[in-house]
C-alpha cells in the first residue's frame, strides 16, 4: 500500500506498523520523532501503530535552529 | 546568580546553530563563544542521507545544553505537536516556543503563544517563549507558567539591534524576578552589550555570528561583549547628565590670566 512520508509517496506492506515502515525506509537506529496524520506518535508506541493506505507520516530529526 | 528553570549558567551568551557556512565552523564558533546553551530544531529527515543524525552527533560532541525551538510554527496545534516531537528527540523539557503570526516581521502571534505556553507548561515543559516587549503579554505568559521570557530586540535575522528601548526597559523594570533573554535582531556585539547593560540576563545570537565574514571571530567578539557588559551592569553604571560636569577638580586651579 502507498503511504506518504515527509511529503513523498512510499510503498510499504499492507498493515505495516509504523516501526516496520521506518525500518524499511532507512530510519533504523536513527534518532527521529514521528507523527501520523498530524498527531505525535511516541517512539515506544510505533510498534503498536498499524498504518493504512494514504497515511501521512512525518519523520523529524535534530536540525540546525535559531 | 540568576537561574534558568533552576539551571545556573556562567555564560550569558546563548547561540543558535543555523546558517553557518559549515559544520566545522559551527562547532568552532560554539566552542569559542563559551555558550552553554545552543538552540536547535526538528526538521524532516531523509532515510537515505540521514543528515539530522550527523548534525546531532556534532551537537552532542559540543556538550552544550540544547534548547529546541518550534520555529516556523503558525498555530497552537502545530507548535504543541512540534514540542512533543522535539522533547522526545532531544530528551529535554526546555523549549523555545515560537508561534509566528506575521511573515514580514516574523512577529510572534502572542495570542497563540500564550495558549500554547499554557498547554505545554501543564504538560511539564519548561517554556522559553519568544515574545514581544508587550507588558500585558509578558504578564499572561508568566501567569501561564513561564519562568523565563525571551523578548525580541528586533525582527529575527534583521540585525537591527534593540528596536524599542523604552519598551524593553519597562519590561525589565516590571519583571525584576524573571530571567529575560533578548532573543532576536541583535546584529553586532554592541547591541548585545546594550541589552546586558540594561539588566537583561542573557542574549541569544544566531545570524549575527553565523553570517559574519568570520563566524569564529565574531563568536569571540560576542562572548567578550556580553562578559564586559555583565560586569558593567553589576558594577553599576554612572548616572547620565544633560550638560557637562568637569572631571578635573576646579578648586586649586592656578590663577594665570
Amino acid at each position: 500500500m502507498k503511504i506518504i512520508v515527509n511529503g513523498d509517496a512510499h510503498e510499504v506492506p499492507s498493515a505495516a506498523s509504523l516501526a516496520g515502515a521506518l525500518e524499511q525506509l532507512g530510519f533504523g537506529g536513527a534518532v527521529v520523532a514521528t507523527a501520523l496524520n498530524g498527531e505525535f506518535v511516541a517512539s515506544a508506541a510505533r510498534d503498536a501503530v498499524a498504518l493504512s493506505e494514504g497515511d501521512q507520516v512525518e519523520v523529524l530529526a535534530p536540525m540546525q535552529g535559531g | 546568580m540568576r537561574r534558568f528553570y533552576g539551571v545556573e549558567l556562567s555564560s550569558r551568551l546563548m547561540v543558535g546553530t543555523a546558517r553557518f557556512p559549515s559544520p566545522a565552523i559551527l562547532s568552532q564558533a560554539v566552542r569559542v563563544s563559551g555558550a552553554e546553551v545552543a538552540t536547535v530544531s526538528v526538521r524532516r529527515e531523509s532515510g537515505a542521507d540521514r543528515s539530522g543524525q550527523a548534525f546531532w552527533s556534532i551537537i552532542r560532541e559540543l556538550g552544550v545544553r540544547v534548547l529546541p525551538n518550534t520555529a516556523g510554527c503558525r498555530s497552537v496545534k502545530e507548535a504543541v505537536t512540534t514540542a512533543h516531537m522535539a522533547r522526545e528527540v532531544f530528551g529535554t523539557k526546555w523549549l523555545k516556543l515560537e508561534v509566528i503570526g506575521e511573515d514580514d516581521t516574523l512577529q510572534p502571534d502572542v495570542f497563540g503563544l500564550v495558549e500554547a505556553a499554557r498547554i505545554l507548561t501543564a504538560e511539564g515543559f519548561e517554556v522559553f517563549p519568544y515574545t514581544t516587549e508587550d507588558l500585558v503579554v509578558a504578564s499572561k505568559l508568566v501567569d501561564a507558567g513561564c519562568q523565563v521570557l525571551m523578548p525580541w530586540g528586533s525582527p529575527i535575522g534583521s540585525g537591527r539591534g534593540l528596536n524599542n528601548l523604552f519598551g524593553l526597559k519597562a519590561l525589565r523594570a516590571h519583571f525584576p524576578g524573571i530571567p529575560l533573554v533578548i532573543d532576536a535582531g541583535i546584529g553586532v556585539p554592541s547591541h548585545a552589550a546594550q541589552a546586558m547593560e540594561l539588566g537583561f540576563d542573557a542574549v541569544l545570537i544566531n545570524t549575527a555570528i553565523a553570517r559574519a565574514r568570520d563566524p569564529v571571530g565574531m563568536a569571540e567578539a560576542f562572548s567578550a561583549a556580553v562578559e564586559a557588559a555583565m560586569l558593567a551592569y553589576n558594577a553599576g553604571p554612572m548616572e547620565t547628565r544633560e550638560m557637562a560636569e568637569p572631571s578635573t577638580p576646579v578648586i586649586g586651579k592656578a590663577f594665570l590670566t
